[in-house]
């Protein structure tokens, strides 16, 4: 173990924003990833944000090569990965060039120097070396010959072959920014420990080098100061740090276990959704089955046999994949079975973004199928909740027998956070529809009175066989049915069981004023963003601003005109040109909707957003 | 052992469904030689899924009174593997047309034989379009005269069969539209068999397509020009018996026994259970004779099987038993 001796005056933060950056070969989201789970088990809120690129491994030193990771840690409550960044690390010119514009003025850049040869300068487009020609004045900068300190710092270490030595000194960085913020070494080396079980000289080199790079900062005179950031004021309880996608899989195993349904997958890999694959592929122990099918549409229609047959069946995509799936969606909407689509949005359209966030898929969502064709629609709105989305969207579908979309999107996706852990045991129940024995009179089409769900009659069960299928189906027995009144019938049947949702799921929550001036409205993955900066304009002063942020969108929650009656205006805030606005337009005509979009695949900047309200309001 | 299963007959699988083909057309064959094969199937009724996809065949499982799915153009296989997957204790049966598994479901056709799921496929070919009424399949000869093909279709045919082998298919048996008894055994000898089974029906379509298959499976015509093969039997036909096929270099030849001192002894002997799919691919490729019965059974793991075992050592491996087991292993921490 060390412990840092700090002779210097130690300043005390409440939140910190740091990026690592590198070529996509340097391990910056193993760096980050350490960085963040250390800090996590100090106690700090943390939120990260991964950003790479869509090629795997583009050319070394190339500005589209670059990859990079921020994390965002604190002694407040973290809402986003945050902004712009109080240090910067860069491992290369092009790291620096296509990141400096985040680094706040005045604050931190760590180099490796060694990485500033003419070559990899020229590669980064930089006419002359940055840290030369004082185009760095307004910025600290810190420059540590990283590659040659690693070097050294291993000369002593058997076995290791160049390529080995060069690809650890994201470690000695990794090392310096842990004694700058106060963190002890050990999780780390624990996690060396057990990753590299059986090559024991790649622990000793990772630690040796992690080690070399917390004495160097120690010893370093050109740190001026040093931080520390006080654990964070959380709620009680068992934590652990949890990606969106992962959290989405888990609700999934978790509804799972609560309903007895045994859970199906049937997916196709696709950019930024696979990782929910990856998750629940491993779980078989606990009777998951996976299909990675031949493609989208049979992802999807190979989860309505899994249905069909009585199996909690779900299917993961991302937008072009949630287009190739519409037809057999609305095949499942209209045999009235349960099936999950996971939409984790990226940049459309077409191929558009693959790794960037976007919440341009909602009016797809919402619309996106042949004839009057209604689903039930909900988002998720961090990462850590996308937990309890996935679950919602398990118990809505098994409990309404109608599919449920659940969006995402690549921001909170592939972004983490702590998640303070919940027992499937006080999980809400899950019912369901399932009938088992044959009851005089029975059809497939009997409905609840009050959900309008129809009975599931599981393959199996005696005397229960049955045919659905897409054709229009006689209100009764479902059998094919071209009868004019019973089609209208069957539309408004199918829509108004969505409808009746509403009965069954929470109310809409305002946050901060209850009545006011303004009223800020989002859905799914901008929460944090947009809690962020209504929280600051209160802080700031202007309590008469609320904030009501959507998880359900179709139906709306039945209070929503109630709230929205409460403010003088109203804004509507999306990572798209204006679709969830249309969504409140067409139910809510009475109101004026202002908007506030942004479509660059980035998340929303906490100044824009604080620009665009205090224009709003006095 | 199993719980004895009920004594069904054919009307125990009739469902109340009008039937509502073309007066004439080979799809009431089929229909009722699945009919009268599930009751020798020895499976439960409710146990029985029939899953279809679009187009005249796939209007199949309304007429049966098991469960099924008419679900959408070209995704039956897709479908039924979810089903079996999810229960693998089911009898799960595809129908499809030559469109439906071969244009829009091309790619699902391929891969659900390239898995070896424990299922069933019939697959209805009458060379053309039918519920559209009548434009070119797949199928379709160069020259066919159709609805979208008025000057005479450019696009060469897809074999089935030739296809289906491509793709690994185990288990492949083609067989005429019109020979009911043979039609029945072949649904049995499906269901036993452990893996895909595909099964091409020369379906003829009487109103778009009528008499395409005539010059094999006529009566007048169909011991001359049919081989009707059967596992570890000479490759022996015609109406005198007296036609064979012998290898010839790497080519089928057609042989007359008694003539240049052929016999009996000389033929080919039918192995479909063979894993090389060379002589299966020179059968499904031979057009005189036209080859049916069961031309390929090659036994292999399904990909039930595979999973199962798979899902046991991940089970007896794991520390993990219900999900809290996960969600509290690992990098947690408290905060108090």
């Amino acid at each position: 173990m060390i412990t840092a001796i700090k002779e210097q005056k130690q300043e005390v933060l409440e939140a910190v924003i740091i990026r690592f950056v590198g070529d996509s070969g340097d391990g910056m989201q193993l760096t980050g990833t350490q960085f963040s789970d250390t800090s996590a088990m100090f106690g700090n809120d943390v939120a990260t944000f991964p950003n790479y690129p869509a090629e795997i491994r583009a050319p070394q030193g190339s500005l589209y090569g670059v990859s990079g990771f921020q994390v965002h840690i604190g002694s407040v409550e973290i809402s986003t990965p945050g902004d712009n960044v109080d240090l910067l690390v860069a491992m290369n010119p092009a790291g620096l060039k296509t990141n400096l514009h985040a680094l706040k003025p005045g604050h931190t850049v760590i180099v490796d120097t060694d990485a500033f040869s003419k070559k990899n300068l020229e590669k980064a487009q930089y006419e002359s070396n940055p840290l030369e020609d004082g185009s760095l004045e307004n910025y600290r900068v810190i420059e540590v010959a990283m590659t040659s300190l690693t070097k050294e710092a291993l000369k002593e270490v058997k076995g290791l072959d160049n390529k080995s030595i060069t690809r650890s000194k994201n470690m000695f960085a990794l090392g310096m920014v842990y004694w700058m913020y106060d963190r002890s070494t050990d999780y780390t080396v624990e996690f060396f420990n057990k990753k590299f079980k059986s090559k024991p000289q790649i622990i000793e080199a990772n630690t040796k080098v992690l080690n070399a790079g917390f004495y160097f900062a120690e010893t370093l005179e050109l740190i001026p100061n040093a931080y520390t950031i006080a654990p964070a004021k959380m709620e009680p309880g068992t934590y652990r740090i949890i990606m969106g996608n992962t959290a989405t899989a888990w609700g999934f195993l978790a509804a799972a276990e609560k309903s007895g349904r045994e859970l199906y997958l049937g997916s196709y890999p696709i950019t930024p959704a696979s990782d929910i694959l990856h998750e629940l592929v491993k779980h078989k122990h606990f009777g998951v089955k996976t299909l990675q099918a031949e493609d989208e549409i049979a992802g999807i229609t190979s989860a309505i046999g899994a249905s069909f047959a009585g199996d909690l069946a779900i299917t993961t995509t991302s937008g072009p994949g949630l287009a190739l799936k519409g037809e057999a969606l609305g095949l499942a909407m209209m045999i009235e079975l349960p099936l999950v689509v996971v939409n984790v949005q990226r940049g459309g359209p077409s191929t558009g973004l693959p790794t960037k966030t976007e919440q341009s898929d909602l009016l797809q969502a919402m619309y996106g199928r042949n004839g009057e064709s209604q689903v039930i629609v909900i988002a998720a709105s961090t990462p850590a909740n996308c937990f309890d989305f996935a679950y919602e969207a398990a118990k809505l579908t098994l409990e309404h027998m109608t599919p449920v979309l659940l969006l995402t999107d690549g921001y909170i996706a592939s972004g983490s956070a702590p998640w303070k852990i919940r027992s499937v045991e006080n999980m809400p129940e899950i019912k369901n529809n399932i009938v088992r024995e044959v009851k005089e009179n029975w059809h497939p089409y009997d409905r609840n009175d009050d959900s309008l769900a129809r009975n599931w009659a599981i393959p199996g069960t005696p005397g229960l066989e049955h045919r659905v299928g897409g054709l229009e189906k006689d209100r009764i027995s479902g059998n094919v049915s071209y009868a004019p009144e019973n089609h209208e019938y069957m539309t408004k049947i199918r829509a108004e069981k969505v409808k009746r949702v509403q009965n069954y799921i929470p109310n809409l929550e305002t946050e901060f004023a209850q009545e006011g001036d303004l009223l800020v409205i989002g859905w799914g993955g901008t929460y944090g963003s947009l809690y962020s900066a209504v929280k600051q304009m209160n802080e700031e002063g202007h309590s008469n601003i609320g904030f009501a942020h959507f998880n359900y969108i179709n139906p709306l929650p039945k209070n929503t005109g109630e709230i929205l009656k409460k403010f003088q205006k109203i804004i509507v805030c999306e990572l798209n040109s204006g679709q969830f606005v249309q969504v409140l337009r067409n139910n809510f005509d009475a109101f004026e909707f202002l908007q506030f979009n942004k479509v660059q695949g980035l998340p929303f900047a906490n100044s824009e957003l604080i620009q665009k309200f205090k224009s709003l309001v006095k | 052992m199993e719980a004895a299963i009920k004594e069904y007959t054919y009307k125990d699988f009739s469902s109340d469904q009008e039937v509502r083909w073309c007066p004439g057309c080979d799809d009431y064959v089929i229909l009722r030689a699945m009919q009268k094969a599930l009751p020798e199937m020895g499976v439960k009724k409710e146990d029985v899924v029939f899953i279809s996809g679009i187009g005249c065949s796939s209007r199949f499982p309304y007429y049966m009174d098991t469960y099924g799915i008419h679900s959408i153009h070209g995704r039956a296989p897709a479908v039924a593997s979810g089903v079996k997957l999810a229960n693998p204790d089911l009898s799960v049966w595809v129908i499809t047309g030559d469109g439906d598994s071969m244009a829009i479901g091309g790619n699902h056709f391929i891969h659900v034989l390239r898995r070896n799921l424990d299922l069933n496929i019939v697959l209805f070919n009458n060379e053309i379009y039918g519920l559209t009424k009548g434009q070119f399949s797949p199928t379709s000869l160069v020259g066919q005269k159709t609805k979208s093909s008025p000057y005479g279709n450019t696009q060469p045919p897809f074999s089935a069969g030739e296809l289906a082998l491509g793709a690994q298919a185990r288990f492949f048996a083609r067989i005429s539209g019109n020979t009911p008894k043979e039609m029945t055994q072949l649904f049995i000898d499906a269901e036993k068999f452990k893996g895909t089974s595909l099964i091409e029906v020369l379906q003829n379509c009487p109103i778009f397509n009528d008499g395409c298959f005539t010059k094999f499976t006529d009566k007048a015509v169909r011991e001359d020009r049919q081989l009707f093969v059967e596992h570890g039997k000479p490759m022996i036909f015609g109406k005198e018996k007296d036609k064979g096929l012998v290898l010839n270099g790497l080519k089928l030849e057609v042989v007359t026994i008694g003539e240049n001192g052929i016999t009996q002894e000389d033929l080919l002997v039918h192995n479909a259970k063979e894993k090389d799919p060379t002589l299966h691919q020179m059968l499904v490729r031979s057009e005189y004779p036209m080859v049916t019965g069961i031309i390929r059974s090659f036994d292999d793991a399904t990909l039930e099987e595979r999973e199962d075992a798979l899902t046991e050592q991940v089970k007896s491996d794991s520390l993990f038993s219900k999900a809290d087991d996960l969600f509290f292993s690992g990098d947690v921490y408290s905060v108090f």
